[in-house]
């Protein structure tokens, strides 16, 4: 078995999807293609392949860690699209499913790529595949998200390619061999921090910084820290919730994954302080202002975004942590992830049930759409760190990290946003589930049913947010802990 | 050899300012066509042997660049039935002023940051400093959807030129980068001509439903 089938797999499934003749049973293609993508993952990741250096592609450490997750997110969310697209039959679904499947296959490139400029080709790839997919409903406010994705997003991925470039100069600078792997560029670092005055770390730490620069703000932008967060509000806002759940798990976890692999090879070349210094406020005002934002925020799927900018944020301050806050920052991607999926499966089966958006129009949710309204309002809990659920767990193990690196200002703040993250979230979500529902609400909420196929999936993702908190598999444990090792700079 | 391609640099850094300063949309989308078809020649300049892939490359950018695109652009232009950016949100002098500022900035830098020793003649930094700029000019300073699409070819052409520092080590991820680009420009058409359909224009100023 080797790690290209998970590419393989659902590009295979894509072009199958792309010629299948059938509208009403080309959906099923995709729980197929997703669970064998889990069977993949979960096979490589109990007997993983042999990393060879000097590859461009490889199921390393940190693909272990992350890719397992993003398996088992687009194999319940395709259950979910399958019942989701049965209730959207007007529209036609050929493109919505050729593009869900290439997105898992250039999401399973991304994570797995060695390479700086691979990474990049995979990781535009899957930002150029969301966008049919975000447009699905064909609105005006659908295509005006898409227009302000393609630019935002297409900005952010030329920055980050103008510094891949720079950090393939300074290699040159530093004396390297054309080898644009990332372990290949670490090894060419690491003899500038034994004399960083020598000619070669001054001629290549200029590039360094500019390529810091350009690819935290390039693979910022698709995370979406703040200030780079501009289209998350309205891509959640419009998309339909399985593309949100999986913007939200999928495609943030790969820019992550990306930043993660940047700061390895910076890290090795004496960077180190940088790359925290930055990350670490980065990561606090994403949260600040996320945190400001949902207080404020009237439209209950935009509030969504909102909630993911502030995780991004909490996943940013793990990375600047750096050594168990990187750990934590793992886990955190595996807990707020799953948990994202229950909030926007059961956001969507609300937004169709009320047919409004607004919190001034939506009420008594609880009375048209009872069970995906008791199960948003207990992945709001989930979310804000509420236990048994997985991210309270991972959100305290990054506040003992910070305290116990005496960085007690970062511990504080992060406190603070969450607290009022709390605020701003409990309060919109009983606003929506509470009170006496509309008169309009109560027709369509006749109308929408909520089947088996749409309330089995998120309540599936909220087992697995309790199961990953409460009885963390070792298996997975041991896989962030060889990924944090992966990513310590060689000594 | 330097002295040839830093002509054409030359010529690429003249285009971006034409490009800035023009209210035609036809002559904006000629510019960055143009720009793309010179960035095309470069490669070639750079290797002193023939080598097929470069060769390749070489003729994918101009095809790509210099005329797919652009049809793409034309047709797009037709359709909307529209030929000026009127009321930019930066007007055409001050993007032209930033612009050459910007190539000022851009040489100035250029001199300051270490180059390889083959480099150190080139305009190859200062040029692609001065095309990133000039494309992110035009990107937020056009209302027209049009405008900003050229906005991000030329800085994506500015990215390519930089790219050229690293010939020989980029090859294939050069060949990657046209192919995304060329995707990127099909989805963009697509996303364009449902936004001509539903607000019966491309004027970006009326996207404004999204918003706190």
């Amino acid at each position: 078995m080797n790690e290209l089938v998970l590419i393989a797999v659902p590009l295979v499934f894509a072009a199958l999807a792309f010629v299948w003749p059938d509208e009403r049973s080309r959906p099923r293609l995709l729980p197929v293609a997703g669970g064998l993508h889990v069977v993949g993952s979960c096979w490589l990741l109990v007997h993983p392949p042999e990393a060879a250096p000097g590859l461009w592609l490889g199921f390393d450490a940190l693909a272990q860690a992350v890719l397992p997750m993003i398996s088992l997110l687009f194999f319940i969310c395709s259950l979910y699209a399958v019942a989701y697209l049965k209730v959207r039959a007007e529209r036609r679904n050929r493109l919505f499913v050729f593009a869900l499947l290439l997105l898992l296959a250039f999401l399973s490139l991304a994570i797995q790529a060695q390479h700086l400029g691979l990474l990049w080709v995979a990781a535009e790839a899957a930002t150029l595949m969301t966008v049919p997919l975000i447009h699905f409903s064909g609105t005006a406010r659908a295509f005006e998200a898409s227009w302000k994705y393609l630019l935002v997003g297409g900005t952010g991925i030329a920055l980050s390619l103008l510094g891949s470039f720079c950090l393939g100069y300074a290699a040159l600078n530093a004396g390297g061999n054309g080898d644009l792997t990332f372990n290949a560029l670490a090894a060419q670092f690491l003899p500038l921090t034994a004399n960083p005055t020598a000619e070669a770390a001054r001629n290549s730490h200029p590039w360094l910084v500019a390529a810091w620069v350009l690819l935290l703000a390039g693979y910022g932008t698709k995370m979406g820290l703040a200030p780079m967060h501009t289209w998350k509000p309205d891509v959640y806002g419009e998309a339909p919730g399985v593309v949100g759940a999986l913007l939200a798990g999928g495609t943030t976890t790969m820019a992550f994954v990306a930043v993660l692999r940047v700061k390895q090879v910076l890290d090795s070349a004496g960077d180190g302080a940088m790359t925290r210094h930055t990350l670490l406020p980065f990561g606090l005002f994403s949260m600040l202002v996320a945190a400001l934002f949902l207080l404020g925020s009237p439209d209950f799927k935009r509030m969504l975004a909102y909630s993911s900018v502030e995780h991004m944020g909490i996943l940013a301050v793990g990375a600047g942590l750096g050594g168990i806050g990187v750990w934590a920052a793992l886990f955190h991607v595996w807990t707020n992830s799953l948990t994202k999926g229950v909030l926007f499966l059961s956001a969507g089966n609300i937004r169709r049930a009320a047919n409004a958006r607004n919190v001034n129009e939506v009420s008594g949710m609880a009375w048209c759409a009872p069970q995906s309204s008791r199960m948003f309002v207990v992945g709001m809990f989930a979310i804000t760190a509420c236990p048994p659920f997985g991210p309270f767990f991972s959100e305290l193990l990054l506040m003992r990290t910070a305290f116990q690196y005496h960085n007690t200002l970062t511990a504080v703040t992060f406190l603070g946003c969450l607290l009022l993250a709390f605020l701003g979230l409990t309060r919109q979500v009983f606003a929506i589930v509470d009170g006496r529902p509309r008169a309009a609400a109560r027709a369509m909420g006749h109308r929408f049913r909520e089947t088996n196929g749409v309330i089995l999936p998120p309540l599936a993702f909220l087992g697995l947010s309790l199961w990953i908190g409460l009885a963390t598999p070792p298996l997975l444990t041991q896989a962030w802990t060889a990924a944090v090792q992966l990513l310590l700079p060689a000594s | 050899m330097t002295n040839a391609l830093n002509l054409f640099i030359g010529l690429a850094i003249g285009l971006n300012l034409l490009a800035l300063a023009s209210s035609r949309l036809p002559s904006v989308i000629r510019a960055a066509a143009l720009q793309g078809m010179v960035l095309g020649i470069l490669p070639l300049l750079l290797e002193r042997q023939f080598q097929w892939l470069v060769g390749l490359v070489s003729v994918g950018t101009i095809a790509v660049k210099g005329f797919v695109i652009p049809h793409l652009l034309r047709r797009a232009l037709r359709a909307a039935n529209i030929d000026r950016e009127v009321r930019p949100l930066i007007g055409f002098v001050p993007s032209l002023l930033l612009g050459a500022a910007a190539t000022i900035g851009a040489v100035a830098l250029g001199g300051v940051l270490p180059l390889q020793h083959e480099h150190a003649d080139s305009l190859l930094v200062p040029g692609s400093f001065a095309t990133v700029v000039a494309g992110f000019l035009m990107l937020m300073g056009r209302t027209k959807a049009i405008s900003q699409v050229c906005g991000y070819l030329i800085l994506e052409n500015g990215i390519y030129m930089f790219g050229l520092l690293l010939l020989h080590l980029t090859l294939l991820v050069e060949a990657g980068i046209l192919l995304d680009l060329t995707v990127a420009v099909f989805v963009i058409g697509i996303i364009m001509d449902r936004i001509q359909k539903e607000f019966d224009s491309l004027d970006t100023n009326k996207l404004t439903a999204l918003r706190e």
